[in-house]
């Protein structure tokens, strides 16, 4: 059996990416890896335990004073200002390195090595049978994609649902590249529309099978979002209703699904997902 | 000695521009020779690390003072290892701003702005 | 007078409560910082009065007709993103180590297009806002463009942005030199957590601080959490506005939340509003 990551996207933050990927992941014994690396959230829903960390390193440039002579090629070469020439001394700006190793192809000198620079962690733990895993992005660390690059190198077997960082940034991008399906999570309102658009750009850009889930769903509101959806010829593989006691249930860090109409709407939602995506 | 102030625009009666990094322009005043000149900020056009950037341009010119709003911890320390005084002034015309300094009125920062590296390239 | 309303993370009702106050005041200029949601503009009509072209970065061209596939860029690509002279572009770093090692000069770094800005005339005060293209993200550079392209525009007037969501750069460019901040957040766990991170990045830039609890009563546990921590940290807590179904019905209405007369959370705003103004405007 071979892997199959389906990832979940949502334009915007906050329209339900993690409540569907972490109730979806339970009812579908699917596994579960948290992508959105800045802000992590799964794992206050799901608790696995047994966790086991690997640290995420990147390469960033090492410099010999002995033989570097100051002439300021590597800073004047460096896209991202990471070099800087003191005329005394050249420093790293580890953080803003994007290791491209650009500055050792100009050196004359050959002062140039590079050494592993720590800049996460993947943590893969389990709960009930389930692989969890998540990419954490240290604090004040700026790029995301080598831990999201190293979480999704590889993926468990069988059937994986991949949480990605909202939006369409290069982030959600790095996620998709590693996807065979995609759920696109929305909510019925302009808002929900606007950035639901850009999402789907994203995943039709990629050539990818998917569908929309509209949370936070309202009857008398969101039948433009189902026209639209209807017009593109995009499947709707289900509705997710929105309720107080939700908001609730979510705030003390529980799954939704342990509301009746909740549960519900996610078995179905994870049927209609199988029409799709077409595992087995 | 050399004195640079972040500047919103070409001239001395323009305003100083709170940022280091991401000013628009530098105006570069010669208390010996009584001259300035206006240089554009290499840093305002950089998509992550505008502060050293716009610290390398201020070491390159061989600048003693910065007067600016604020400054971020890359370029503050950079400022600091290479000897170079930075002041903090309130968003006024930069002929004011110098004018202050020459009498002393302005502060001396010597605590650095929060680091904020990398900077939404995210990638 | 410039404010910025701002959420660690999204979802918490920021640009809700961002459109009903600039609604509160009359011709108040508006700059959607939040360019990866940019939400804020879909309540206005109005024309374009000016669309510039934003770059971002480099990425790397190749020119077909110098190109000899001698195959020296893909090794040392460190991001797979050239092959046999073909460029991913969602790959493409921009770092130019191709360029470096090409020996026909086929290869360039060019500027490219990530953004278009808009200054927009919705009749009630102008609004400033970017349209980012797939895989490109805000920067602390689009932002700042955004906030200088409103500056004209702001003389003697209240400007309401809508912030950049996290702590990162864009965040940091959305309220370098603003008069006052806004921290929307929520009694969630990880609406706690977030409010710490922000608190503590606009303490560094000693900007003037309100919070205002969203949802308060979701959960009131974290909600009293939220206000011993507003207590402790001497931060004023501005406003505590209760779910309320019509926030959603003003949504999907595109009409901003404080023309529903009945709705608790327009009454809420409205209190809000006028402790902030008493606050910044009390000398």
């Amino acid at each position: 059996m071979r892997a199959l990551n389906i990832a979940i996207l949502s334009g915007k933050g906050g329209t339900g990416k993690t409540t569907v990927a972490t109730n979806l992941a339970e009812i579908l014994q699917a596994n579960y890896i948290d992508c959105d690396v800045e802000e992590p959230n799964g794992y206050i829903f799901l608790k696995p335990e047994n966790i086991m960390n690997v640290a995420v390193e990147v390469e960033c440039p090492d410099i010999n004073m002995e033989k570097c002579i100051l002439c300021g090629e590597c800073t004047k070469t460096c896209q991202f200002n990471a070099l800087f020439n003191t005329k005394k001394d050249i420093l790293v700006f580890e953080k803003m390195c994007h290791s491209c190793k650009a500055c050792s192809i100009v050196c004359k000198t050959k002062a140039i090595t590079f050494k592993p620079r720590k800049v996460g962690v993947i943590e893969k733990g389990e709960k009930q049978g389930l692989i969890c895993m998540r990419g954490v992005l240290d604090i004040g660390e700026a790029m995301a994609v080598p831990v999201i690059k190293k979480l999704l190198r590889h993926t468990p077997v069988g059937l994986n649902l991949l949480d990605c960082s909202p939006g369409t940034s290069c982030n959600a991008v790095s996620t998709l590249r590693h996807a065979q399906g995609a759920l696109l999570v929305t909510e019925p309102s302009a808002f929900g529309l606007h950035d639901l658009r850009m999402a789907i750009c994203l995943v039709r850009k990629f050539d990818l099978p998917f569908g929309v889930i509209i949370n936070k769903w309202d009857e008398k509101n969101g039948e433009f979002l189902e026209r639209y959806l209807d017009g593109e010829g995009i499947k709707i593989l289900g509705y997710i209703p929105y309720k107080r006691e939700a908001a609730e249930v979510y705030s003390r860090g529980e799954m939704v699904r342990t509301i009746p109409a909740y549960q519900q709407a996610f078995d179905r939602i994870a049927s209609s997902c199988g029409e799709v995506f077409q595992w087995n | 000695m050399k004195i640079a102030l972040t500047c919103t625009g070409k001239e001395m009666n323009d305003n100083l521009d709170l940022r280091f990094g991401r000013c628009s322009y530098f105006i570069i005043f010669d208390s010996e020779k009584g001259v300035s000149y206006t240089l554009e900020n290499k840093g305002q056009s950089s998509g992550g690390g505008a502060g050293i950037a716009a610290a390398q341009q201020i070491i390159d010119e061989e600048v003693e003072v910065v007067i600016s709003g604020s400054m971020g911890p890359n370029a503050y320390n950079l400022m600091m290892s290479s000897g170079i005084k930075v002041y903090a002034s309130k968003e006024l015309p930069c002929a004011q701003v110098l004018e202050s300094f020459n009498k002393g009125e302005l502060e001396e920062i010597t605590q650095a702005g929060p680091s904020h590296m990398g900077m939404g390239s995210g990638k | 007078m410039e404010l910025t309303v701002i959420s660690g993370k999204g979802g918490t009702g920021k640009t809700s409560i961002a459109v009903a106050i600039a609604e509160l005041e009359r011709n108040t200029v508006k700059v959607d910082c939040d360019v990866d949601a940019p939400n804020f503009y879909l309540y206005y009509d109005g024309n374009d009065a000016s669309c510039e072209d934003f770059s971002g970065g480099k990425k790397v061209v190749v020119d077909e007709e110098l190109c000899i596939s001698c195959g020296l860029c893909q090794d040392a690509c460190q991001f797979s993103a050239i092959e046999n002279g073909l460029v991913d572009f969602l790959n493409c770093e921009g770092c130019g180590a191709c360029v470096l090692v090409c020996p026909t000069q086929a290869a360039s770094l060019k500027e490219e297009k990530t953004a278009d800005i808009f200054v927009t005339d919705t009749g009630k005060g102008i609004l400033s806002r970017a349209e980012v293209e797939i895989g490109s993200e805000g920067s602390g550079k689009l932002i700042t463009i955004l906030r200088k392209a409103a500056k004209p525009y702001t003389d003697g007037k209240i400007t309401v942005s809508d912030g950049s969501p996290g702590i990162g750069c864009p965040v940091i460019s959305s309220i370098t030199g603003t008069d006052a901040v806004l921290i929307v957040t929520e009694p969630t766990q990880s609406g706690m957590e977030d409010l710490g991170r922000v608190v503590t990045l606009c303490r560094q830039f000693k900007i003037l601080i309100f919070v205002c609890i969203n949802k308060v009563d979701i959960n009131k546990q974290i909600s009293t959490e939220i206000e011993e921590y507003c207590l402790e940290k001497n931060l004023l807590l501005a406003g505590r506005i209760p779910y309320d179904d019509t926030v959603l019905r003003s949504i999907n209405e595109l009409k901003p939340i404080i023309f529903y007369s009945e709705s608790p959370a327009n009454e809420a705003i409205r209190q809000m509003w006028k402790t902030i103004k008493k606050e910044i405007f009390k000398d």
